[in-house]
């Protein structure tokens, strides 16, 4: 009798979790209800979790008697899981928010590898199809678990330099095939009865060598693509083994993060107008790309004193922001510059590229922590054609995605990518550390134009010293 | 007890897909990193999984990886609340300024000091 009851309760209460998780979802579609949206989502995973404990009147007879024991463990895990998380995730500075995300999404992988593993230790997976996509679940999960952590050190900087050995190619695609192997091994020889739990292990060390080794080579600006491709396969571990278990709210939740993932990489990988194969198999920036013909004139630095005056005296300015700014935390004081701009009568834009910084969105975020309004923040294709009559483009740590030889210059690695067309302008200023390349390692044509003038420094300091120049002019009414 | 078979579980599947697909379809890029980060909290109900594991272990290895399920799980899902919740705070219009419009369930996030 209790048990039906609970039964019914743990159901009930998941078709509740898995709708407000839903429902929260399609709340953050939007800029209003988002805040909301992520609340909803929240009661439904807590509801979702104190009621999976009734579980407890449904456990095998064997582990009834470390019942007392296995609920503290679980009590104990959710405490310390849940309190560091929580806490590195209120305490890191949104800047480095790519690694946090690219962090948790890799605990999503290894708790549904886990699963998985758990499931083919206890032997409560019978069957040819159940074990296969417990095995399948098992892959891709300890696949993102590793390779999430890979992105991480990249984005943390523990790893700095993309690792490449000859026939990497090669090299992963013989992993692969050998994870795959000794996964069809363990569902064979479950069939007969014994498994050796060196197996298991094996499987789950190739497996996560292979997630390791495809990660490595990624370049740090493929860093949109490649978390979003894990966040899609974490959701799709967990969809998957939510099957193994029985459990429609995982597997519901689970795959709605696949699908949805999966859309997002779609959306970044076609803004670098590459495939996610490209992506992740071609070593994006290995060869060094020599100049692809002569880029004429050069480079002309100008003081930011100079630069600050002249945008203060223009009518419109569009400000392109990338990773450069993040690098040098310089969100607050270019927003402290723009409404000094704003308060001399000038228009000012943002112009988002979609795979400017380390994650999809993140110039949205940087901007929106400094407090830009979002009605002040343009995406690429809304004000592309703007450009050409604005007076002034500020490009500040961007590179790539204002390289005018992806519109022109069919030999550039990068021919055929949605740039933003900052060169139009009729001035152009580009802040910058120093006169390297881009992380594709190509000239930029921009960095020589006629219309073009090169700030060195870095960002934060930089705007700081504009910010004092204009300043100094004193409001426009007393000008 | 629920019972999926394999075709229940594609169905689910595919209607689970083809939902997230439409949701995400629709959200202004504006949106992608809160989107991102919000869809990594979903994915941490896998914390359920590891519970319903944990509680069914009975020898000490499964009780060993039953309890880093449910380590990673609820690391995964309190944490991608935590910093969605944080990013999705900060997202304001011109036409309502500061912080004002937060809902008052949520303390203040910490900020960041320049």
């Amino acid at each position: 009798m209790i048990d039906q009851v609970s039964q019914l309760l743990v159901g009930a209460v998941d078709l509740v979790a898995a709708f407000l998780l839903l429902y929260g979802l399609h709340r953050m579609a939007s800029p209003v209800t988002a805040p909301s949206g992520i609340f909803v989502a929240g009661i439904g995973m807590a509801v979702a979790i104190l009621v999976t404990f009734l579980d407890i009147v449904g456990v095998s007879a064997a582990a009834r008697p470390f019942l007392p024991v296995n609920i503290g463990l679980a009590l104990i895990a959710l405490v310390i899981g849940g309190g560091v998380s929580w806490w590195g995730g209120r305490k890191v500075a949104m800047t480095a928010m790519p690694q946090m995300v690219a962090i948790y999404n890799g605990m999503g992988g290894g708790a549904a590898g886990s699963i998985a593993a758990v499931e083919l230790f206890a032997r409560h997976t019978t069957g040819i199809v159940p074990l296969v996509v417990t095995l399948l679940g098992a892959l891709i999960g300890a696949v993102s678990f590793a390779g999430s952590i890979i992105a991480w050190a990249k984005l943390q900087s523990i790893l700095n330099k993309p690792l490449r050995l000859p026939f990497m190619r090669y090299i992963n695609l013989f992993l692969f095939l050998l994870s795959l192997a000794a996964g069809v091994m363990i569902a064979v020889l479950s069939q007969s009865g014994a498994v050796s739990p060196d197996f298991i292990y094996g499987f789950f060390i190739l497996a996560m060598l292979f997630g390791i080794m495809l990660t490595l080579p990624i370049g740090g600006a493929d860093m949109p693509v490649v978390i979003s491709i894990y966040n899609a396969f974490t959701g799709l571990a967990v969809g998957l083994e939510g099957f193994v278990l029985q459990n429609p709210a995982l597997m519901i939740a689970g795959m709605v993060v696949g699908a949805a993932g999966l859309m997002l990489t779609i959306l970044m990988a076609r803004a670098m107008n590459r495939s996610i194969a490209n992506v992740l198999f071609s070593n994006f920036g290995d060869a060094p790309t020599h100049a692809h013909g002569a880029i004429k004139g050069e480079m002309k630095p100008t003081a930011p004193a100079d630069a600050g005056t002249f945008m203060r005296y223009a009518k419109s300015v569009i400000i392109v922001p990338g990773y450069g700014l993040a690098a040098a935390q310089g969100q607050q004081k270019l927003f402290e510059f723009v409404k000094l701009l704003q308060a001399d009568g000038v228009s000012v834009k943002f112009a988002i590229h979609p795979v400017a910084g380390r994650m999809p969105g993140q110039m949205d975020v940087l901007l929106a922590e400094a407090g830009v309004p979002y009605d002040m923040i343009f995406q690429l294709d809304d004000i592309n054609t703007e450009f050409a009559e604005t007076d002034v483009s500020l490009v500040i740590g961007a590179n790539d995605v204002v390289n005018p030889a992806a519109r022109t210059d069919k030999s550039s690695p990068i021919f055929g990518m949605p740039i933003l067309n900052a060169d139009k302008a009729k001035q152009v200023y580009v802040i910058k550390r120093g006169q390297g390349k881009g992380y594709a390692g190509i000239q930029n044509a921009l960095f020589y134009a006629e219309n073009c003038n090169m700030v060195y420094g870095d960002a934060a300091a930089v705007l700081a010293t504009m910010i004092e120049a204009v300043r100094g002019l004193g409001t426009k009414a007393a000008a | 007890m629920i019972h999926i078979d394999s075709f229940t579980g594609l169905y689910i599947f595919m209607l689970a897909g083809f939902a997230g697909w439409i949701i995400i379809g629709r959200v202004p890029a504006i949106l992608h990193t809160p989107l991102m980060s919000g869809s990594n909290f979903v994915h941490g109900i896998v914390v359920i999984g590891g519970i319903i594991v944990l509680l069914d272990a009975t020898t000490l290895t499964e009780r060993i990886i039953g309890f880093i399920a449910v380590l990673l799980g609820a690391g995964n899902a309190a944490g991608g609340y935590a910093v969605t919740d944080r990013m999705l705070a900060m997202f304001q219009t011109s036409a309502h300024p500061a912080h004002a419009k937060r809902p008052a369930h949520k303390r203040a996030a910490p900020h960041k000091k320049v």
